[in-house]
């Protein structure tokens, strides 16, 4: 999972502090995997020095400084073209796929675009290997099998993740 | 309406509605001579509807369907019914073989109906019958065939006629994932060597993986991904 693009995704419903970001990624996205403040920060440098973001308000209390980022338009367009480029097809997906799917619907983009792209690039590779295995021996075949067998899992997960998008936007938006 | 250069069927702005319920709303569809394009989506998203209006068993309430150059809602119900014994292939879930007849004879059974004298029809059935490897079962009636087996025979029937577009509603469904392969096997594979047109309807991605591209049909509207990749 690209933490950048999250992040940025984050950021484009409103600025927000460090602070704020890493609590809306932990409780979208983190689950059992909270970002460290470290992680939070450094990446927020590198969106900063490739122009992603900007700095949008420094408040200065009795503690440190906080910083606050605002995303820049060359951020939306990183995020548009994150969001509509497919994974490459590969195992445990899941998590940048759920991620994207959220994001999607977080910043009012059509998440079904986003199920669909990735379903499109899924058969894109199931057809590789379906090619593979009709010309291949048997050995080709059970190996081109294993892997037709995953993506088809994850295929499976796409059509029924579409199938619950409407609850899933529900979900998010509370 | 301009279909897509050297589609051989293709239709736009397809809307049909069963009483309240819109099947179809704006689909779109086209597939050239010896194309195996898929037709996906969940259930009931309208993608038999879209296969029946193709093929010219459903009319759509508005929209236009042309084939070879023709418009199919300009034809009369007997020119679409010919043109459906001509030049249309139809695969189903479950076979739909005649129990009474024998496989051969089932087989045979397109040509039949074309005028085709028996002996002429039974020996084009079993070359076809050879090619998707159930010749040995010419005598058998589909009762005594397995699933597969009957499918490859209901496969062999709708090649007969040498049809110029194979339609495929879940042709696999009913079979396990290794008759399931054979059969998607060896319809591609006859199907192309015809240079016949191939619309499959199916839900499964390892099926659709035997198609050219696919299109996906979701609350009646169809996306051809082809074109948005």
């Amino acid at each position: 999972m690209s933490i950048g693009h999250t992040l940025l995704g984050l950021l484009e419903s409103g600025p927000r502090h460090g602070y704020d970001l890493k609590r809306a990624f932990d409780e979208k996205f983190g689950h059992d995997r909270p970002l460290h403040y470290g992680q939070v920060y450094s990446t927020m440098s590198r969106l900063l020095k490739n122009g992603l973001v900007v700095v949008d308000g420094i408040e200065t209390g009795g503690g440190p400084e906080r910083k606050r980022y605002a995303i820049t338009d060359a951020g939306i367009t990183d995020v548009q073209r994150w969001l509509a480029t497919p994974e490459k097809p590969e195992p445990y997906l899941q998590s940048t796929l759920y991620t994207k799917v959220v994001l999607a619907l977080l910043t009012h983009r059509d998440a079904a675009d986003v199920l669909d792209t990735q379903r499109s690039e899924h058969l894109r590779s199931m057809r590789i290997l379906t090619d593979r295995k009709r010309k291949g021996d048997l050995a080709d075949q059970l190996i081109c099998d294993h892997a037709l067998f995953h993506l088809e899992a994850d295929l499976r997960w796409l059509e029924l993740t579409a199938a619950r998008l409407d609850k899933l936007r529900e979900a998010v938006a509370r | 309406m301009t279909p897509p250069a050297g589609s051989l069927l293709s239709a736009e702005h397809l809307r049909k509605a069963y009483g309240p319920t819109l099947a179809l709303d704006g689909a779109e569809f086209s597939i050239h001579p010896g194309e195996v394009v898929a037709v996906m989506g969940p259930s009931g998203s309208g993608k038999s509807t879209l296969l029946h209006c193709l093929a010219g068993i459903v009319t759509p309430d508005s929209g236009t369907i042309l084939y070879a150059g023709r418009e199919l809602s300009a034809m009369s119900d007997a020119e679409r019914s010919a043109l459906r014994r001509s030049d249309f292939g139809f695969v189903f879930q479950f076979g739909q073989l005649v129990p009474e007849l024998t496989c051969v004879e089932n087989v045979a059974l397109p040509l039949r109906l074309n005028g085709t004298s028996r002996k002429e029809a039974e020996r084009a059935a079993l070359g076809w019958m050879e090619r998707l490897e159930v010749d040995d079962l010419r005598k058998k009636r589909p009762g005594e065939v397995s699933g597969g087996q009957g499918q490859r025979v209901a496969v062999a029937r709708s090649l007969v006629t040498d049809p110029r577009v194979l339609f495929a509603d879940e042709p696999t469904g009913a079979l396990d994932s290794l008759n399931g392969e054979r059969v998607m096997e060896l319809l591609t594979d006859a199907a192309r060597s015809t240079n016949a047109a191939v619309v499959l309807v199916t839900h499964e991605a390892r099926v659709a993986a035997y198609s050219d591209r696919e299109i996906v049909v979701r609350d009646g509207r169809s996306r051809d991904m082809e074109r948005v990749v």
